[in-house]
């Protein structure tokens, strides 16, 4: 059993397990701090971006000033923004049967495995992961689409230019396989490929293995992996959470026994507490909002926004904000709003009960009555008429590489009075704003990440007990910032094996049974004989047959009547001939009557001696001895083979055959 | 005992014999043990059971009786051990064989009903009664009582196994007693065979291998050295003493729990003060032996004791300072601050502790934070007290907490994964740095305390608990620090902390969490009453949003926050530091602050938001706030008439205490220290009075105070009688009330208040005249008035009359159901 990591971004996972007869990808998770490097689009004309100066090497060489801008300190490439897939030489893609999806955030790179490697196979997962999952990649390519860039720069990835460029350009990792947006067209076909699956349902593969879904907690439809044989157990652990948010809640059970738990797509912040985080983001919201600055919340279209929604439905009257416009811009803002609502069965048990009653499961429906919070799907059009100041605005993207928060960054970036709240985590807030600075506007980083954090991950896996755990490099030592924290890694016994990028782990656990089937006839003819109480022992004469990874004992041809004693064996007889076997037998040989039964037979000086293992019984006259031991006995006399097939016989007859 | 209940007992006796009338309510039963009791301490138990023979057949026919239910039978067995405990009493059941029968091995020890832990319990409670003369004594000898209480021990009843050690402690101290008299004490192996018997089974416990029954003669030991201070106890220690060093041979120490209690025990009885008997030396081994966990109590306790060798002292605080010395030692101190102990010794074990597991170090530490708080204000605490190094400790204890420590050790490291994140160790540090804020610390360590203090404050993970504590432990510094600086000004280094401490306070008046709104206000409060004369503090306040904020929160929807925010405007109101908002959001704001107080007094549907406003109208008044005093007569008169049929008793009965406050302004101040004393009045001259009076009419403070005379609560009532007591006695040379009596005024006033009496409240009292009122205040019975209402609210039903007819009437009506149902 072999695992083929291929991206080594914890919480973006690309994995290919090799499983019996079986190659299974899990998680096709696609890697966009890559963007970071690059200059923000603006949805509308910025002078100060358009008329940023050309980066020279050191020695004035201005070669790449095309290509690089410098903008406050930093260096950018002025390009359509790249993104860093996952190692697709590793192993042979076209050979992947099939792709497991956790959650719609580890779908992202799908497209650009299923169209471009030569990928045949189906594509597994959840209704809601497929259709947000197409929203975020719809609202990306949008994003992308729309401020069209003529310039696509390459120059720069250059290995040896590259060692030129200043950090963090020098460090990038894999420029060479960095690739631009994949098109609208290509998603369509990517999803086409995807099934549907329900959680706890049973997919046979190949009737080698069985995979299933399980509720992970983490976000809608979002799930862990079983992936199971007969008598072995994979676990796969994605983005999961423990804590009461909206999605239904993690099945935590059906994890048990695994032989190896693949864990991956832990909290990315391990030290912030969810609830404290949410109680920091509304009080400076309010605070931005009650001194009358706007609020700039970079977010995903799916997810935490939900759950922020909800808080602030709770929130803003007792803040007095009521007043207070709340706007969500994004390409798919509106399906997002109401795809949320439709998909009830996969929420958590409060929000499902709701649907019965018959209420929205969100309360965010209530705020779009009232007029509270208005979506649009970008900046122009309706929304330019209603705005209003001071106003709370949810956009993407949370990279601020594109979207339509560029706008808002270049247009609120110059007051102090307005605030810009981070509240995802796959970015660092520092490097997202590298290019706006310098910034009067306040910035308060409030990540919010819901998934398993190390305290709950050792309880998960005290409780579930898997024999091998085996996780990304990252969790097996304390994050670097914070490199005393030894309580910020997994801990467990055996210690966990942690993989890389490009890295292939063979798993440490052999395969050691087999289910075969045995046909009904062939059971019938069996005598089984019990040998101890509750064991029962039968020979069987057969034939397996092997099939789909069906193993299947069927009746033995009768003995073939053609005697003609010549050994003959075509090739394409795929009947193996059945030789007439010698019986089986089982039981021991009591000594003292043994000993009585030579006795009888005229041995008449036998002595017995006892041995750490059982006995030898000695025949002294004729040079002879039988050695008893609990799984052997040996006759050993000097050549005379009447002597040994006479002491054989009275040896048999304390034995059972079959 | 009174006629009637001796007329009743008869039929009571009846009922309860009888099984088929099940007693259903046992706490009457209790009752009317208590009432008996009372009864016996006061009469001869032998007159009252030859006066009321049925008590004796009641007892005689429950030895009888097989079936009796369980609670009568207990019930009996304490009933005759209340009689018994008079000697004659005893000696007249004696003779009737009652008490062997009921106590000895014929009754119902041998009985199925000896099952029912209620029965045991009954017969330890009913043996404890009897067991007060010499005569029992020998009664318990003979009947083979003590065995059975020994058994009793390890009752699988807690209650019972407890009551039993305690009877052992109660008949060893009456054998002791009754043989002292005369001897100073045992001497040699002369102990009177009773005594001899528990002690020998105490001693036999000690050796024993298992630890239950060594815990049970710790732990009457325990209770021994706690309730009896004679001379003989000095005795029973110096035999036991070797036996109770040879537990701290064992490993494990058995029962070290109890262990500690019984040295505590002794250690605090005053026969040892004066003595040692190798006491102290016990201790000190002990201390030494015991683990970190189980030694933290004995040597807090030894701690607190006003006498002890200074030693001894030492080592138990170095036992309570080991802990924090190992946290200090994980966490690379800088150079230059002291450490807490200089020896290493027991360090590894105290590591072991600490790493072993995370409830024990964070048991531990929670553990010693809590004893060395304790400590810190005692006058006999250790001195020289280690300010700087626990200041150290607590504020390293805190930075593990939030995972800001960076330790070079691997303790350090260890220390800090079990501590990240743990609110208990959080609260606890956070309390007891606040405690140390009354020490004198160096200033560099001053200005850690506040950065720790607003980090806490500051960080999105602090729970709304830690946060509450973090704002406590800030305010006790701040004002510490004032203090310290000794000048009317704040410190430079204050005025920087205040200037990082308001914009945290603005976002934690905002948070969706409203305790941490609640605790932010009561923060605000405490500050503001303190320092609101502080040109730096003023300055800080105003320059934030906070008051503004605080105004906002008036709407809040959470009550408690309606209400601290209440208390926390009506303060800084006070010190004219309250800004009221002038956005058009607020068009409130316009009329003023007392308008939005007397709306939240009219409208808030939750009492504890009008609560505060008339606390704090209440103390606007006593200061003479401007908003008040530019028209004090409007505002008692707005305020009484909006307040005075609020449903909240406690908004009422504050209405009486501003009533109080503004008739005492105008009437002069009340004897500061018993506002309420009647005792020598300084009577108003005439005048002045009929003034008074009239303005009192005017505002309608008699017919709130009146009205409240009747209330259906009694604190409401009460205050309203005292009010008017104090009025009367200031008005009484003026009041001639045979002529004002007959006026009609005074008539149909008199007719209402009937009325009222009666209930009916609805009517209005109309306009009022000073000489009507003067005539009411001399016709009521105030002073009638004020006994009755010092009266519990149950007094008329807790007569033994009534418990008596009660239980009656409970069988009567079980009775009636039964025919009922046929």
């Amino acid at each position: 059993m072999k695992l083929y990591c291929l991206s080594g971004h914890p919480t973006l996972p690309c994995n290919v397990l090799k499983f019996k007869s079986t190659t299974i990808m899990l998680d096709c998770g696609l890697d966009m701090t890559s963007t970071l490097n690059f200059l923000p689009l603006p949805l509308v004309q910025s002078p100060r971006l358009s008329n940023l100066p050309g980066w020279s090497l050191k020695d004035g060489n201005a070669f790449l000033d095309k290509e690089l801008k410098e903008c406050s300190g930093h260096v950018f490439v002025d390009s359509v923004p790249e993104f860093c897939l996952p190692e697709t030489e590793l192993i042979d893609l076209s050979t992947v049967d099939v792709i497991l999806i956790s959650n719609y955030h580890c779908m992202m790179a799908l497209p650009y495995i299923t169209e471009h490697t030569g990928f045949t196979g189906t594509v597994y997962a959840t209704e809601p992961t497929l259709q947000i999952g197409r929203l975020l990649m719809e609202e990306l390519v949008n994003f992308i689409e729309r401020v069209p860039k003529a310039q696509s720069a390459s120059l720069w990835k250059n290995k040896d230019i590259q060692r030129l460029l200043p950090s963090p350009l020098k460090d990038a990792v894999e420029v060479s396989t960095w690739r631009r947006c994949y098109t609208m067209q290509e998603v369509n076909s990517a999803l086409s490929k995807i099934q549907l699956v329900g959680y706890s349902q049973k997919i046979e593969l190949f009737g080698a293995v069985q995979v299933t879904p399980l509720s992970s907690g983490y976000a809608l439809g979002s799930s862990n992996w079983i992936i199971q044989s007969h008598y072995e157990k994979v676990s796969y652990v994605s983005g999961s959470s423990l804590l009461t948010t909206h999605p239904q809640p993690m099945d935590q059970a059906s994890l048990k026994n695994s032989d190896v738990l693949i864990l991956t797509g832990l909290t990315q912040i391990p030290t912030a507490n969810p609830d404290g985080m949410v109680g920091e983001f509304c009080s400076n919201l309010a605070l931005t909002v009650r001194n009358g600055g706007n609020v700039l919340v970079p977010c995903y279209p799916s997810g935490v926004i939900y759950d922020l929604l909800e808080c602030l439905y709770q929130y803003i009257d007792s803040a007095g904000l009521s007043n207070v416009p709340f706007y969500f811009i994004s390409p798919v803002a509106n399906s997002s709003l109401e795809f949320s609502q439709i998909f009830a069965e996969w929420l958590c048990h409060n929000k499902q009960s709701k649907v019965y009653l018959p209420e929205p499961p969100f309360p965010h429906a209530e705020l779009i009555q009232t007029n509270k919070l208005k979506h649009y799907p970008s900046i122009h059009g309706d929304f330019s008429n209603d705005f209003r100041q001071p106003c709370v605005v949810f956009t993407g993207h949370p990279s601020l590489r594109f979207g339509d928060v560029v706008h808002f960054m270049e247009l609120w970036g110059k007051s102090s009075l307005n605030t810009v709240i981070f509240t995802e985590p796959d970015f660092s807030y520092l490097e997202a704003l590298a290019p706006y600075q310098p910034l009067a506007m306040k910035c308060i980083y409030c990540p919010i990440d819901t998934r398993l954090n190390f305290i709950q991950v050792s309880k998960l896996l005290k409780e579930v007990q898997p024999l091998h755990v085996v996780c990304p490099e990252q969790y097996t030592q304390p994050p670097p910032a914070q490199s005393h924290r030894m309580d910020l890694l997994i801990d467990c016994q055996p210690p966990a094996m942690s993989y890389r990028r490009a890295e292939v782990l063979a798993l440490p656990f052999k395969r050691r049974y087999e289910k075969i089937e045995i046909m009904p006839e062939l059971a019938d003819s069996l005598v089984p004989l019990e040998i101890k109480p509750g064991i029962s022992l039968a020979a069987v004469s057969a034939v397996l047959h092997t099939k789909d990874n069906k193993h299947v004992l069927q009746p033995p041809p009768r003995p073939a009547q053609s005697t003609s004693g010549k050994k003959r064996k075509r090739a394409s007889d795929d009947v193996p001939d059945c030789k007439v076997l010698k019986p089986l037998l089982s039981g021991s040989i009591p000594v003292e009557q043994f000993v009585q039964t030579l006795e009888k037979h005229g041995f008449s000086d036998v002595k017995v001696e006892d041995t750490a293992k059982g006995h030898i019984v000695l025949l002294q006259e004729a040079e002879t001895l039988i050695q008893i031991e609990e799984d052997s006995t040996h006759i050993i006399c000097d050549n005379d083979e009447t002597l040994r097939v006479r002491l054989r016989d009275l040896v048999l007859k304390f034995l059972q055959k079959f | 005992m009174d006629p009637e209940c001796s007329r009743l007992l008869p039929a009571l006796c009846a009922v309860l014999a009888d099984p088929r009338q099940p007693v259903v309510d046992d706490t009457c039963l209790e009752k009317l043990l208590d009432w008996f009791k009372t009864v016996t301490e006061a009469e001869s138990s032998l007159l009252m059971l030859q006066e009321n023979p049925c008590l004796v057949e009641l007892l005689s026919h429950v030895l009888k009786l097989q079936d009796v239910s369980s609670r009568v039978l207990s019930f009996s067995l304490r009933l005759a051990g209340i009689f018994a405990a008079q000697e004659n009493c005893f000696q007249y059941l004696q003779q009737g064989e009652l008490l062997p029968g009921l106590f000895g091995e014929a009754g119902p020890l041998s009985r199925a009903a000896w099952t029912v832990p209620t029965v045991r319990s009954g017969w330890i409670q009913g043996l404890c009664s009897l067991a007060q003369h010499p005569s029992a004594l020998h009664f318990l000898a003979d009947h083979g009582a003590i065995d059975t209480i020994f058994s009793l021990q390890g009752d699988s009843s807690l209650f019972v196994a407890s009551a039993a050690s305690q009877l052992l402690v109660h008949i060893l101290a009456l054998s002791m007693c009754s043989r002292a008299k005369g001897h100073s004490g045992p001497v040699g192996g002369d102990w009177p065979a009773c005594a001899q018997k528990i002690v020998g089974h105490i001693e036999e416990s000690l050796h024993s291998a298992t630890t239950p029954q060594v815990t049970q003669a710790l732990n009457v030991l325990t209770t021994t050295f706690g309730r009896c201070h004679s001379p003989w106890t000095e005795a029973l220690w110096t035999r036991l003493n070797p036996l109770v060093a040879c537990l701290l041979e064992r490993d494990p120490i058995p029962a070290a729990h109890s262990l500690v209690d019984l040295l505590l025990s002794v250690v605090r009885a005053p026969v040892f003060s004066s003595s040692d008997c190798g006491l102290w030396e016990t201790v000190a081994r002990t201390l030494s032996c015991l683990s970190p966990t189980q030694a933290g109590p004995l040597a807090v306790g030894i701690l607190k004791l006003q006498h002890c060798p200074q030693e001894l002292r030492a080592q138990a605080f170095g036992v309570l300072l080991q802990p924090l010395d190992c946290v200090l030692k994980a966490m690379a101190q800088a150079p230059g601050l002291p450490g807490l102990l200089d020896g290493a010794a027991g360090d590894s074990m105290m590591e072991d502790t600490l790493l072993s597991s995370k409830s024990a170090c964070v048991g531990l530490l929670c553990r010693t934070l809590a004893h060395l708080e304790e400590l810190q204000p005692l006058p006999q605490r250790p001195s020289p007290w280690p300010q700087a190094p626990l200041l150290g400790a607590a504020v390293t204890i805190l930075r593990f907490c939030d995972g800001s420590a960076v330790p070079a050790s691997s303790m350090g490291n260890h220390l800090c994964g079990t501590l990240a994140g743990c609110v208990r160790v959080q609260r606890a540090a956070l309390d007891f740095l606040g405690m140390l804020s009354q020490g004198t610390s160096p200033q560099e360590l001053v200005t850690q305390v506040f950065a720790v203090l607003l980090e806490y404050l500051k960080s999105p993970d602090s729970s709304p608990t830690v946060l509450k504590k973090a704002f406590q432990a800030m305010l006790r510094w701040l004002l510490s620090s004032a203090k310290t600086a000794g000048c009317s000004d704040l410190s430079r280094h204050t005025v920087l902390v205040l200037r990082e401490l308001f914009p945290v306070l603005q976002k934690r008046l905002c948070s969706p969490c409203w305790e941490v709104r609640d605790s932010a206000l009561e923060f605000l409060t405490h500050l503001s009453r303190n320092w609101g004369g502080q040109a730096d503090f003023r300055h800080a306040l105003l320059g934030s949003e906070v008051p503004k904020l605080a105004w906002q929160l008036l709407q809040d929807p959470e009550g408690y926050v309606r209400a601290s925010a209440v208390t926390a405007v009506g303060q800084l109101s006070s010190r004219g530091l309250h800004a009221s908002p002038t956005s058009p959001e607020h068009p409130e704001a316009q009329q003023g602050l007392l308008s939005e107080f007397l709306h939240i007094l009219s409208e808030d549907s939750e009492g504890f938001p009008r609560r505060a406003v008339m606390q704090v109208f209440t103390e606007w008044l006593r200061d003479g706030h401007a908003d008040v005093a530019h028209d004090t007569e409007q505002f008692v008169a707005t305020v009484l008439q909006v307040m005075s049929q609020d449903l909240d008793w406690e908004v009422r009965a504050q209405g009486l205490e501003l009533a109080l406050v503004f008739l005492a302004q105008i009437l002069g101040q009340p004897d500061p220290h018993c506002p309420y004393a009647v005792a020598l009045p300084k009577a108003a001259p005439p005048g002045l009075l009929t003034e008074v009076l009239q303005t009192l009419c005017r505002v309608r403070l008699f017919e709130f105070v009146f009205r409240a005379l009747f209330d259906c609560d009694r604190p409401v009532a009460q205050k309203s009688c005292d009010l008017l007591l104090f009025l009367r006695d200031k008005t009484a040379p003026c009041s001639h009330p045979q002529e004002a009596g007959g006026s009609p005024d005074s008539a149909s006033m008199e007719a209402t208040l009937q009325r009222w009496r009666a209930g009916e409240q609805g009517q209005p009292l109309g306009d009022l005249e000073p000489e009507a009122v003067l005539a009411i205040l001399g016709s009521i019975d105030l002073e009638g008035l004020q006994g009755m209402l010092a009266k519990s609210s149950d007094h008329m039903e807790r007569s033994p009359q009534s418990l008596l007819k009660d239980m009656l009437a409970t069988v009567h009506v079980l009775e009636e159901n039964e025919a009922d149902c046929y």
